[in-house]
């Protein structure tokens, strides 16, 4: 099987989240970008799991794919909490607190 | 065509072992039954009640099996899941006695703040069980787990001060940082597991240390162990993974605050020192330098951050960082003498912090702790004046108290290791930040404020309660520390397979 690629695909597909992240200004863009960081982490686990020839990979991946359920849950109700108070989400505008 | 399907047996579990977990969990879904089934509305001090029931219960729980434990040697259970060692134990203990003052603080903090009581107390008790299951986790998949109910649990709790802007602001920081990080871990956990093709600890230990060749290729592995050391980094707040701790320290509840620094950051040096010092002892050589670097870093941001600082609680969370500096001093030494001043340091400053924050949640009754708050507390105040000072000293490293005991363990493990410049650093850095903590000291002694707070200053007495019992473990433990000393140094992970 072609390891190497499917490895590649998931950190390429890591790094783009990491930009994500890094570089969005609406919240829910980076909550996706998180996803995709995960997704990513998903892909390498399958793969190692078909290299060793192991279901733990997979198994692994179905608990953060459940995980990542339940953060997803958390983190819009957060971001619901401040578009309803600013009517905005952009993580700029969080800058109450510095320095 | 079912016949063809493989019998599915369960693992041989020893459910003593996990009682301490079942004591927690049952009691955080007894407080959201009752909450909420019953046709009369529930005094807070129900949730209180029961929290610091379960919390209690599970420590004895966890004394009883330490005796065991000391007795027939550590185990695994739930098919080598789970281990039950001195080191799971120790953090069970750590993490319940947290738990209790956390509680008993938040009991006067939820009536004022109007934060819904039943739910903070659930919360805090799932997070804990997050907590324990991380110290405990003998597999990735396990302590994978228990880091996400701790995070989530207290993503929300840092959230509960929604009425606020900056408590939203903090709760967005810290999920979306919490989140981030903890995808590095796992990317790091998933290069791990490729490598050795185990999530086992023991398995990967075995595969890691007996020889080379069973690991391929090294070099992944390498850059692994580097995506865990910045998980695990941005988990216990070490620079330069620090930034989010200062914000979501000021944003969040005095008493959430003082569980992040205190059993959230314990939790995450459990998990540093189980999978990448333990598990990937073998290994020493990639790990113990990036540790020491950060370590170094961290004593340096803390120390020179929390000095231009005008916010208490902005302080004390640049203090923490300092603090994670110091512990990774003890994790890089990498022996067994440096993981037992760690653990020892995380002991003394789960109570120096817990009793901070106390003090702090007292004063800052409304949004913002300015320096100037302070001046004058010994005379409005003079026991709670008193008692903050023990802590600022504690943590300053003043002789006499844990703060002292536990500096003085750390780097004596890094001296024993020959890691002089750290050692080195690490005291001109406690000089440094010892000047931040006598600004706080002199502002409540030496000077008068104008403003006559006082009426407002009302301490609970379950607060009153934990300050004092702070103020006595940090005396106590800085006089005569051999007890807690001896503790540690049984408090090792064991990672043995089999009941």
């Amino acid at each position: 099987m072609l390891v190497n690629q499917f490895l590649l695909l998931g950190a390429f597909l890591f790094c783009t989240g990491v930009y994500g992240v890094l570089a969005r200004r609406n919240a829910v863009m980076v909550l996706m970008s998180i996803e995709l960081m995960l997704n990513a982490v998903n892909i390498n686990l399958l793969t190692f799991g078909y290299l060793h020839n192991a279901v733990s990979g997979q198994v692994f991946a179905l608990f953060i794919i459940a995980v990542a359920a339940a953060e997803v849950a958390v983190g819009l109700a957060i971001i619901l909490l401040i578009y309803r108070n600013r009517a905005s989400i952009n993580v700029d505008e969080l800058d109450l607190m510095r320095g | 065509m079912f016949a063809q399907l493989t019998q599915f047996e369960s693992p041989p579990v020893d459910f003593f072992s996990l009682t301490p977990l079942f004591i927690l969990v049952g009691g955080a879904v007894v407080i959201m039954l009752v909450t909420s089934l019953s046709p009369r509305p529930i005094p807070g001090w129900f949730s209180t009640a029961v929290s610091v029931a379960a919390s209690a219960g599970a420590a004895v729980v966890a004394m009883v099996l330490w005796n065991d434990v000391r007795e027939s040697g550590p185990y695994s259970t739930v098919s080598d899941a789970i281990g039950i060692d001195g080191f799971s134990l120790f953090f069970t203990v750590l993490v319940s006695l947290g738990v209790i003052a956390t509680a008993l603080v938040g009991d006067a903090y939820v009536r004022r703040e109007h934060i819904a009581a039943p739910e903070f107390h659930a919360l805090l008790l799932t997070a804990a069980t997050g907590a324990i299951v991380m110290a405990s986790a003998n597999d990735l998949v396990v302590m994978f787990i228990g880091l996400e109910s701790l995070s989530i649990g207290l993503y929300i709790l840092a959230a509960m001060q929604f009425r606020r802007p900056h408590g939203r602001e903090a709760a967005m920081k810290y999920f979306v940082l919490g989140a981030f990080s903890s995808a590095f871990l796992l990317y790091g956990i998933a290069l791990v597991y490729g490598t050795t093709g185990s999530t086992s600890l023991i398995v990967i230990r075995e595969r890691t240390s007996s020889l080379g060749a069973m690991v391929s290729p090294s070099e992944l592995l390498i850059v692994g162990i580097a995506l865990l050391l910045v998980g695990f980094a941005f988990k216990v707040a070490a620079a330069p993974f620090h930034f989010w701790a200062p914000d979501v320290y000021e944003g969040s509840g005095s008493p959430v605050s003082g569980f992040m620094a205190s059993v959230a950051k314990a939790a995450a040096f459990a998990g540093l020192l189980r999978v990448v010092v333990v598990a990937l002892g073998a290994n020493e050589g990639d790990w113990a330098v990036p540790l020491a670097v950060l370590s170094a870093i961290s004593i340096i941001v803390g120390a020179v951050m929390a000095i231009t600082q005008n916010d208490v609680k902005r302080m004390l969370a640049f203090s923490s960082v300092g603090h994670a500096g110091y512990i990774l001093v003890g994790v890089q030494a990498a022996t067994a003498e440096g993981m037992s001043s760690a653990l020892f340091y995380l002991f003394a400053y789960t109570f120096m912090v817990i009793g901070s924050f106390a003090v702090v949640s007292v004063i800052g009754w409304d949004n913002g702790h300015p320096i100037e708050r302070y001046e004058g507390l010994a005379k409005r105040r003079p026991w709670l004046a008193g008692a903050f000072t023990v802590f600022l000293l504690a943590q300053a490293g003043v002789p006499m108290t844990a703060g002292f005991v536990a500096k003085f363990l750390v780097i004596k493990s890094a001296v024993a290791e020959e890691i002089y410049w750290l050692a080195i650093l690490a005291m001109v850095a406690s000089v440094i930040t010892a000047f931040m903590y006598l600004r706080i000291v002199m502002a409540m002694w030496a000077r008068d404020a104008d403003v006559d707070d006082a009426p407002r200053l009302a301490v609970a007495p379950a607060t009153a309660f934990v300050v004092a019992a702070a103020v006595a473990i940090t005396l106590v433990y800085g006089i005569i520390p051999d007890s807690l000393i001896e503790f540690t140094r049984d408090a090792v992970p064991a990672l043995v397979a089999g009941n």
